[in-house]
């Protein structure tokens, strides 16, 4: 039998407390919890009804994202536009991380920011770690080569009081993406169309590791991008295998290992790899080269087309409810829909690199007349550093908003929505129904084509701007 | 959580694929600190007009949850986000299980430690399931098996420790804890440190 083992594995077995059997999952131990004030405070609850403390503090990254304002806020009273059972969740979340001894990057830290943006900014996320959250997109940090999952509020319950989680060891996909991709085409692009591919459950039960020419060519703002949207093709949990590109990310990160302990952890990382002939339950490839910059037309982000095809046809029931939600005809392409909103942020693309690329497209033009943009940092750290290169100037200069950190638009609980019946290009990761607010229809994209969108005052292909 | 061992009711189908966890509950709905009284939120954009009254097509606006308590949604049911807020707010609801042929992983694990059954079946069941709604059906944890109306018994996937753990009504935390003195070995016999 063959020992050859791939990257997941690997990571896997490094982790087991307690190996599984036909009856009982096995323990799994977690290296990186982080938590934010909304999938946290019932967790907390029940350590405080079973009288149990915290057992890893040093092991638990915490901050507010969700249910914050992205304009300033200096007291409570500017929390609160937000709603007052957003600022109890904010204030509840300070407590519970006094109470039970976590350093907490909140207000006034200049850290706080989207869980999956500071990770790895502050080099908390490494290869070869595992790192859950109470959120779905935790699959970002997979692109470090780390084991990175969402779990439940229960989940969470779980790791705050063992630093472990009981877990059936899920099976394995690789998606091989060949060639490179054009100019003007990005990993936003590359991803969905690897939704397009699989499908929304292509990857459920599995754990996706992205390879091949495509994926090494990327930097590794791109490969979080790439990762972060595995959990919309039903995979808990993406991974790039680590290299040079990762751990020149890494070097000098305030929290990544130093000195003697960073040589041993490049020495370990290395080993992090896919043996040549280990094999996966799954296997797909996809050309780089053939594609272009793809944007959605319904509302779960599988259904993607190329931005100057003709959107699809279908007889199906649930396809033709999703065309009418977003009021959008088969045979024609998206570059004809009216645009009211973009949005520029997220966990999936509110980095720098992403900031960067609106700001590219956006300078020396104008946000179309009747169209809103919401340009919204993924961390304080990131709105600082773009304000350094002055990226913030162009964004305020061509007429949209520069707000401060948060996941905003995203998923809109916190008060920044889109109204019923506007449609928003969005750099964000979910169209479902409703998501960007009741009635309000999502057309997911690159920053760059959200930027090119946001000048035409309709869904465009930044390839002509650029 | 409770002990669950048999459920038997009639079923209300939602027939469309790809039922998220934002259609289960809208984000807005989730700044609350508490796990109680999210029935209300239970696919409230879905049961409610603009103007705040029932969408009387809903099929959920039809039925009563006391006797129709099994969900048969369309394929990929609890896809997206890992809110435990969409099992809880079934649950409020009065829904105790849904079946479909597929459920999201993290939906599904989330169900699992509060009690609400995910079943997962066939193609052919799951069509008949969606054509006949308000059906009567048997979902029995302890044999893992569904049973229709005209009796056949068709047998469901569910990981031997869930099952478990909703028959006996335990919660995991406890199995976990039991394992205290191999987490701390492992803590420090482990190769690296975190």
């Amino acid at each position: 039998m063959s020992t050859a083992t791939t990257l997941f594995e690997k990571v896997w077995a490094d982790h087991v407390v307690v190996e599984e059997t036909a009856d009982t999952p096995a323990v799994l131990y977690i290296d990186l919890h982080i938590i934010h004030e909304v999938t946290t405070p019932q967790a907390f609850s029940v350590l405080r009804e079973s009288g149990l403390p915290v057992h890893r503090p040093d092991l638990t990254l915490a901050t507010m994202d969700h249910s914050t304002p992205t304009t300033p806020v200096s007291t409570f009273k500017d929390l609160l536009v937000a709603g007052e059972s957003a600022a109890n969740q904010v204030r509840q979340m300070e407590q519970n991380c006094k109470d039970f001894g976590i350093d907490l990057l909140g207000y006034g830290s200049g850290k706080r920011g989207i869980v999956h943006v500071i990770g790895p900014e502050l080099g908390a996320t490494q290869p070869g770690k595992t790192i859950v959250c109470g959120d779905s997109h935790t699959s970002t940090h997979g692109a470090f080569g780390a084991l990175a999952f969402g779990i439940g509020t229960t989940e969470v319950g779980h790791v705050l009081a063992t630093q472990c989680l009981l877990q059936r060891k899920p099976k394995t996909l690789a998606i091989n993406i060949e060639g490179r991709l054009p100019q003007g085409v990005t990993a936003k692009d590359l991803i969905l169309a690897v939704i397009g591919k699989i499908g929304v459950d292509g990857g459920t039960g599995h754990v996706i590791e992205y390879r091949g020419e495509a994926i090494r060519a990327l930097d590794m703002e791109q490969r979080m991008t790439i990762c972060n949207m595995s959990i919309e093709a039903g995979a808990r949990a993406g991974m790039i295998a680590p290299d040079d590109k990762t751990v020149e990310y890494m070097r000098g990160r305030p929290r990544a290992p130093q000195g003697a302990a960073w040589d041993a952890a490049v020495a370990r990382w290395e080993t992090l790899h896919t043996d040549a002939d280990a094999t996966f339950d799954k296997e797909v490839t996809l050309d780089a080269g053939e594609l272009t910059p793809m944007v959605t037309f319904g509302t779960n982000p599988g259904m993607v087309v190329g931005i100057n095809e003709p959107v699809p046809e279908s007889g199906d029931a649930s396809f033709r409810k999703a065309l009418a939600y977003m009021q959008v005809e088969p045979g024609k392409p998206m570059s004809e829909n009216k645009v009211d909103v973009v949005f520029i942020g997220s966990c999936t693309n509110g980095r720098v690199s992403d900031i960067e690329e609106a700001a590219r497209i956006l300078e020396g033009h104008k946000v179309a007349e009747g169209v809103r943009m919401l340009v919204v940092p993924g961390s304080e750290q990131v709105k600082a550093e773009a304000e350094a290169r002055g990226l913030d100037k162009i964004f305020m200069e061509a007429g949209a908003e520069w707000r401060e950190a948060g996941c905003s638009m995203c998923l809109g609980m916190n008060g920044d929505i889109a109204q019923p019946g506007q449609l928003t290009v969005s750099t964000s990761n979910r169209n479902f129904e409703g998501r960007q607010g009741v009635g309000a229809r999502t057309v997911l994209a690159s920053p760059a084509t959200a930027a090119a969108s946001a000048i035409a005052g309709r869904v465009a292909d930044p390839r002509s701007l650029s | 959580m409770k002990p669950v061992a048999c459920i038997q009711s009639r079923t209300v189908v939602l027939p469309n694929k790809d039922i998220d966890t934002d259609q289960i509950i809208p984000a807005r709905f989730l700044t609350t600190t508490s796990r109680e009284g999210l029935g209300k939120a239970a696919f409230h954009d879905l049961r409610y007009n603009d103007d705040g009254s029932e969408d009387t097509a809903f099929p959920l606006n039809q039925t009563d949850a006391a006797d129709y308590s099994v969900l048969v949604a369309g394929n990929n049911f609890g896809c997206g986000s890992s809110r435990e807020h969409a099992p809880w707010a079934l649950l409020d609801y009065g829904l105790k299980a849904v079946i479909s042929t597929e459920i999201a992983d993290i939906f599904r694990s989330n169900s699992l430690k509060n009690g609400f059954i995910p079943v997962i079946v066939d193609a052919d069941t799951h069509t008949w399931l969606l054509a006949n709604p308000g059906a009567h059906v048997t979902i029995d944890i302890e044999t893992t098996t569904l049973t229709l109306p005209d009796e056949r018994v068709i047998e469901f996937p569910i990981d031997g420790f869930a099952r478990h753990c909703l028959l006996e009504g335990i919660d995991q935390l406890g199995f976990l804890q039991k394992h205290t003195d191999q987490i701390s070995n492992f803590e420090e016999t482990r190769s690296w440190k975190p």
